[in-house]
């Protein structure tokens, strides 16, 4: 339990998938405008990353691993499969970003439509498939332990994108130099909220 | 003085005017000129709100709010070098050899970032904002004696160029400055920033040496890698201890916080709330010290928690720079929740992060990340509680 406490907060601020791998920046730098639209793409992204990464787990521990077909029969032993994790983790992640499409363009199509191109792209958002990769790379040993992680690291997101939606709400009134406006103030503003977000970064869990 | 005003007025000012060669260059001569005088010009139309108190009065005011941790410090930079030197100095000699030590920092940080800000004023065409008054004076503070010049002065200058300029300027950034400061030289020149050997000044001369049994670290230093400290509670207090120029004395630093109490500059809103902050999470640590990882961390989870407000930059950071009004919260309920949230991660960090004993650095540029955050939602919540407030009315008349 204790270790499923410390994944947690881990995925969330110290291994912040953000400000700690810089995964997922399409969408934070550009669905970043306002709180409310953070706010829906980030939930989006929670969702998501909680579904597929437990999902995926059992992809790579009953599909894709060296030897993981042995619950089928005892000849499959020598197969593995894991040249197909990639291609096998999107078609995944695909599907739960078009059932999230689904519900979100039926149940908030204000939010549907602010968010435009973005909510479909969140199937090549770097961040989803890194959380799945992170999975298969750090041997989770249980599926609550993928589970976890997925969604600290879905939290992780949300918390970084709405904290510079904040930030860009409020730069709005600042006097940038006209060359900065918009993204490159974006830029600098994240690199600075990594020195802050570095004061995670070492903590022993 | 008037003799010196009506010199400027005829001979200094006319190149400056409009039409003037030096033309370009208005911003600097109106930002010295109203240094010395109060400028002549006065609002034309509409309503005024009649008091002096402007930016420059308000960085003025913090100034002397720093000035007694200023001269303390200097003083105490020459008591920690006399001390690990074993050699009797006087009060006087003591005071001397620090305020060698550190007015050239205090030197170079102005120099640096006036330079810079004067500059922009001029590319941009406006009058010279006086944010960097304060700034200027924090930054020599905040670091260890031993750091040599020209990295205080790249660290200046990344502050007020990528701190503050590019947001354009003062009231209009988002990060503290002079923490940002802080925090690129920590990161860019870890070794100089931390360790046992550059909060005290031992340079030696010929035929001096350092004691036998000397240790250079400060107590949080000692704290995290040891669990014990040698320094007693008073001490730390007082601030005769080693630490970074200006942060050691929380006595003076009370001092200082009354006067911008008093003047109704700092928000006490946020002192308040970040020494409860800091005081709950001390107190958590009391209790579940007996749960730690190890001795070390246990130890100093045990560390009573107002040993724990008065150790480091704790004092210093909560007074100064937490209560900056700028990258601060700007509502009166983000101010209890943004205070309490540096108090608590500070102690936080200090205590869980060995690499960081200095946590309150980083909570606070941590909680100004987030500052904007908690103000825009306590302002959805107001306007929330006002529409259905609103809505009651309408459907009871």
């Amino acid at each position: 339990m204790q270790e499923l406490i410390n994944l947690f907060v881990k995925s969330i601020f110290v291994e912040n998938m953000i400000f700690a791998y810089f995964l997922g920046m399409c969408s934070y730098l550009a669905v970043s405008k306002k709180v409310s639209t953070a706010v829906g793409l980030g939930a989006a992204v929670i969702f998501v990353l909680s579904i597929t990464v437990p999902v995926n787990y059992l992809l790579q521990n009953y599909v894709l691993k060296e030897g993981a077909l042995t619950w089928i029969s005892t000849e499959f032993a020598a197969v593995d499969l894991s040249f197909l994790s990639f291609i096998l983790f999107i078609a995944v992640i695909a599907s739960m970003v078009q059932l999230v499409e689904m519900i979100v363009e039926k149940f908030a199509p204000a939010l549907y439509n602010s968010l435009g191109i973005f909510l479909p792209l969140i199937a090549v958002n770097c961040a989803i498939l890194g959380g799945s990769l992170f999975m298969q790379e750090r041997n989770f040993t249980t599926i609550s332990e993928a589970g976890v992680y997925g969604f600290g690291s879905g939290i992780g997101w949300f918390l970084a994108i709405v904290a510079i939606a904040a930030i860009r709400e409020k730069i709005q009134y600042s006097n940038v130099p006209a060359p900065l406006k918009g993204l490159g103030i974006t830029f600098i503003v994240t690199g600075l909220m990594g020195i802050a977000f570095m004061s995670f970064m070492g903590i022993k869990l | 003085m008037k003799a010196l005003h009506n010199f400027i007025e005829s001979k200094l000012k006319p190149p400056f005017d409009e039409g003037g060669k030096l033309h370009k260059y208005w911003p600097v001569y109106d930002g010295l000129y109203t240094f010395l005088f109060v400028p002549g010009h006065t609002a034309h139309s509409g309503a005024h709100i009649r008091d002096g108190i402007d930016l420059k009065r308000t960085m003025n005011t913090v100034i002397m709010a720093l000035v007694p941790t200023l001269l303390f410090g200097m003083w105490n930079v020459g008591y920690q070098h006399y001390g690990a030197l074993g050699i009797d100095a006087t009060f006087f000699e003591q005071f001397l050899f620090g305020a060698i030590k550190v007015l050239p920092m205090v030197v170079v940080s102005y120099g640096v970032g006036l330079g810079i800000e004067f500059l922009f004023c001029v590319i941009k065409g406006h009058s010279i904002e006086e944010g960097f008054l304060v700034t200027g004076m924090l930054i020599p503070l905040i670091m260890p004696v031993d750091l040599p010049l020209w990295m205080l002065a790249l660290s200046t200058a990344f502050a007020v160029v990528i701190g503050k300029e590019v947001f354009g300027g003062t009231g209009m950034n988002i990060f503290n400055p002079a923490l940002l400061a802080r925090a690129f030289a920590f990161f860019a020149y870890p070794s100089f920033m931390s360790g046992d050997s550059v909060w005290i000044n031992t340079s030696v001369k010929e035929g001096q040496a350092v004691v036998d049994g000397f240790s250079g670290a400060t107590a949080l230093g000692d704290l995290a890698t040891t669990g014990a400290t040698n320094y007693s509670p008073l001490e730390m207090f007082l601030g005769t201890i080693p630490g970074s120029v200006g942060e050691t004395s929380v006595l003076l630093i009370l001092l200082g916080a009354g006067l911008l109490i008093f003047t109704g500059i700092g928000s006490w809103k946020i002192m308040l709330s970040a020494v409860v902050g800091g005081t709950v999470m001390g107190l958590i640590f009391n209790t579940f010290a007996p749960y730690a990882l190890s001795p070390e961390q246990q130890a100093f989870m045990a560390v009573p928690f107002w040993q724990q407000l008065m150790l480091g930059g704790f004092a210093f950071g909560v007074v100064y720079m937490a209560t900056d009004p700028v990258s601060g919260s700007q509502t009166d309920t983000g101010k209890w929740i943004y205070g309490f949230l540096i108090g608590f991660l500070a102690i936080m960090i200090r205590v869980f992060n060995p690499a960081y004993p200095e946590g309150v650095m980083l909570a606070i540029l941590f909680m100004n990340t987030m500052a904007p955050l908690i103000d825009h939602y306590v302002i959805q919540a107001n306007i929330k509680k006002r529409k259905k407030r609103a809505e009651l009315k309408t459907a009871g008349a």
